[in-house]
């Protein structure tokens, strides 16, 4: 009996402790041997043979399982070129919304993804680490396109983002089919917004499908609306000496919600108000409407998510139509490493942003290897979709050259697109409080969806006054 | 003899003793006696109550006197609370919880009570239909939400478009009309929570004495009059309970808002709890400040509400 209460009270407090165990940080996992202090008393940013093992974003979850395994292919690959590095890659979608907390649970992959929208913030938050030095190793170091590496430096002058793919314009996605069933013609796509509504109505009237769908929900609704906004002439903010100004109530802003608004009289408008980024991806793939606007590398998330092949969907894509002096909003991914990794993750970090992103963009075997894994997988993987260059437009050219024979996508359907994409102006995202600005425009952009007569005056004066005080703060 | 002495002979009082054993308990006497067994013992349980939902609780009410991104905080003192009483989201996330609330009392409480009733009275087969009640509650919150979005889909061909289609009525926009977005959201939440709410109705309807419906019965009482004299009074008790349960479910409703509409269409459905996830969440960096001074104002309200709701129905919940 006495011993049956000793081992109870033993296991009770193992128990205890096993928990207080359980619930501590598990940091010194992460850091890995790479961060030990050398026999000499120094931290070494090592080029040394040490393991380390680092986590890298993967692909976005719910990734088809053949993208999976070119993924899985080229870690492997990696780890054989450098074998003291262990790579883990990790489902990953950049969610403004879990960043912070991902990083200070300590969840956040080592290499992870980041908008241009938000590099800046970032960088003046202290959340991203300096790869100058690391970056600086790198043979194409100073071949950056000056306005893509730009949108990765902090105050200091340092590169804290890495520019690392999907650089892209916001274009006009459409369906092929819809256009052809509706009796219009899909090789000349619509070039104005008042063809986009009038194609729309005639798309709705034959097929009974909807002509053109808008992202409403969180902030990817207020992104399109500002993209839409700068194809007409727009902006949502403007700086002089320094000072940011919102500017919300610009003609036309409201001219882009009014466009929505006339295309819902026509009953052309897909009536959902709920589509985020990879809703409204679902919502096309499945055919539920003919147009969209998103960015112009959309094909590889369509194909890597929703399984669109040249057999499943008879995809265009086109430039967005601009007046007024417009242009197109860009955007791009940059790579980012956790800024509390080890220098030794660092040099890591660095190799795998070199192998995954950039390589395959200057270099004519990995880019082979890259397109050849892709290529292969069954279903086969985009390879090819345009994209702006992050390095100069000759070379992104010459990197094209090299994997010509791997190219999948239909090229000849992206001609509306690649026609323009070198020549049409591009505009880059407001500077300040940009996510914020969003999140205050997508209600906006569902009453225009869902009701009848939105009163745009109002909603947008008072979502201006809001967007300055925002930008206040933000400095 | 002195008075002194007197007072030293005197039998010790009662309390005195206790006092006296007290004094000759040491740490050795206590641990040999089960004290230190009974903390051991009790220490897995503080130490899981302690890390999982106290450590949590004051670290929100630390972290709304301050501006954190989790990494770097600063004290701010009451800037927090201030900032959220001049948010102008609070007013409509205030109206937008305590439409839910009410949509939910008129439409959601008397449904698990009529149906658990109706459910007393069948004779055959009542495992069946209260299996049948409980189904929904067995689906995943997030399946049930997801499986509903398509009923509601707002085009023709939607399912319950099409259904109603058949009667020569609507299509309707559903979720994303600012009307119907809110009553829309109660009818999934009535239908997914219904079933838990019948099964504590069912258990409580078998404490019925069945001596008062058979008194009733002899007195010639309709069914109508043996729910509303018998059932409803033997089950008063339970239903202040339930109903307390649910004022407080319903005023942190996140879920349905959040998988539905995101708070859409206009903010129409922006409930109280997923304004708190827009400060924590929605902006990069995120405004965990006003988030947990905010959930703090919710607790110290449903607290207090919760406190009013007891005393007042005391009387009637123990006659």
């Amino acid at each position: 009996m006495r011993f049956n209460r000793t081992t109870a009270l033993v296991m009770a407090g193992t128990m205890s402790l096993g928990l207080l165990a359980a619930c501590s940080s598990n940091k010194d996992d992460a850091a890995s041997p790479s961060g030990t202090t050398t026999p000499g008393g120094d931290t070494s940013s090592a080029p040394s043979n040490e393991p380390v093992t680092i986590t890298v974003a993967g692909l976005l979850p719910g990734a088809e399982k053949a993208a999976v395994d070119a993924l899985n292919d080229r870690i492997t690959q990696f780890q054989e070129k450098y074998p003291n590095i262990t790579v883990k890659s990790k489902e990953y979608q950049w969610l403004p919304t879990t960043f912070a907390a991902d990083l200070a649970g300590g969840t956040l992959p080592t290499v992870f993804e980041v908008p241009a929208t938000d590099t800046k913030t970032l960088i003046a938050n202290k959340q991203l680490a300096d790869m100058d030095a690391q970056l600086k190793q790198e043979p194409y170091a100073n071949d950056f396109n000056e306005q893509v590496i730009a949108g990765g430096k902090g105050e200091d002058g340092h590169v804290y983002a890495v520019p690392a793919k999907s650089f892209y314009s916001v274009a006009l996605h459409y369906n092929r089919e819809l256009f052809t069933k509706a009796g219009l013609d899909p090789d000349k796509p619509p070039t104005t917004w008042q063809e986009v509504r009038d194609d729309a109505k005639v798309i709705k009237e034959k097929t009974g499908k909807a002509g053109y769908g808008m992202m409403a929900k969180d902030n990817a609704g207020g992104w399109q609306l500002v993209a839409a906004a700068y194809s007409r002439g727009g902006r949502v903010q403007t700086e002089a000496n320094g000072t940011y100004t919102a500017t919300l109530t610009d003609p036309a802003v409201k001219a882009s919600l009014q466009f929505l608004s006339d295309l819902k009289k026509d009953g052309s408008l897909y009536p959902d108000s709920g589509l985020g980024w990879a809703e409204i991806n679902a919502a096309f793939a499945a055919g539920k409407f003919a147009m969209y606007t998103s960015g112009s590398d959309i094909y590889t998330a369509l194909v890597q998510n929703q399984g669109v092949t040249k057999d499943n969907l008879d995809y265009g894509l086109t430039a967005i139509p601009t007046e007024n002096g417009g242009g197109a909003l860009t955007g791009g991914t940059y790579a980012g490493v956790r800024p509390d990794a080890s220098d030794a993750e660092k040099d890591a970090a660095m190799k795998w942003i070199d192998f995954w992103y950039l390589a395959k963009l200057s270099d004519q075997d990995q880019a082979v290897a890259d397109a050849k894994i892709l290529a292969d997988q069954k279903p086969p993987q985009a390879v090819g979709t345009p994209v702006l260059p992050i390095f100069s437009k000759e070379k992104y050219q010459e990197s094209l050259t090299w994997i010509k024979d791997y190219i999948n996508v239909p090229l000849d359907h992206m001609t509306g697109y690649t026609d323009v994409m070198f020549t049409q102006p591009l505009i880059p995202e407001a500077a300040r409080a940009t996510q914020d600005t969003y999140g205050l425009l997508f209600p906006i952009v569902q009453s225009a969806i869902t009701k009848d007569n939105p009163d745009f005056d109002s909603l947008l004066a008072k979502a201006n006054t809001a967007s300055q005080k925002l930008i206040e703060k933000s400095k | 003899m002195t008075t002194d002495d007197a007072v030293l002979r005197k039998p010790p009082r009662r309390a005195d003793a206790v006092q006296q054993r007290t004094r000759t308990r040491n740490p050795l006497t206590w641990a040999r006696g089960g004290g230190l067994s009974a903390v051991v013992f009790a220490l897995p349980l503080l130490v899981i109550f302690g890390v999982f939902s106290w450590a949590p609780i004051v670290r929100a009410v630390v972290m709304s006197f301050q501006e954190t991104n989790l990494i770097v905080s600063s004290w701010v003192g009451w800037d927090n609370f201030q900032q959220v009483f001049a948010d102008p989201m609070l007013p409509v996330a205030i109206r937008n919880t305590a439409y839910f609330a009410l949509l939910a009392l008129i439409f959601g409480y008397p449904v698990p009570l009529v149906a658990a009733v109706l459910m007393s009275e069948v004779r055959r087969a009542k495992g069946i239909f209260s299996a049948l009640a409980y189904l929904p509650v067995v689906v995943p919150p997030v399946v049930a939400v997801l499986l509903w979005k398509t009923f509601y889909d707002p085009s023709d061909t939607g399912v319950f478009n099409t259904v109603l289609g058949w009667f020569g009525i609507g299509p309707f926009a559903w979720l994303n009309s600012s009307t119907l977005a809110m009553p829309s959201l109660v009818l999934e939440a009535t239908w997914a929570a219904a079933g838990g709410t019948v099964i504590i109705y069912l258990a409580a309807l078998t404490s019925v004495p069945s001596e008062l419906y058979d008194a009733a019965e002899v007195d010639g009482a309709s069914v109508w009059r043996k729910v509303w004299h018998v059932t409803l009074p033997q089950l008063r008790g339970i239903l202040l309970i339930t109903l307390i349960l649910q004022i407080i479910g319903t005023a942190q409703v996140f879920l349905e808002p959040y998988l539905f509409t995101g708070g859409g269409p206009d903010n129409a459905t922006l409930t109280i709890l997923l304004l708190i996830y827009n400060y924590a969440f929605q902006s990069l960096g995120g405004n965990y400040g006003m988030a947990t001074a905010l959930s703090l104002m919710l607790a110290v309200f449903l607290a207090v509400m919760s406190l009013v709701y007891f005393r007042l129905t005391r009387s009637w919940s123990a006659s």
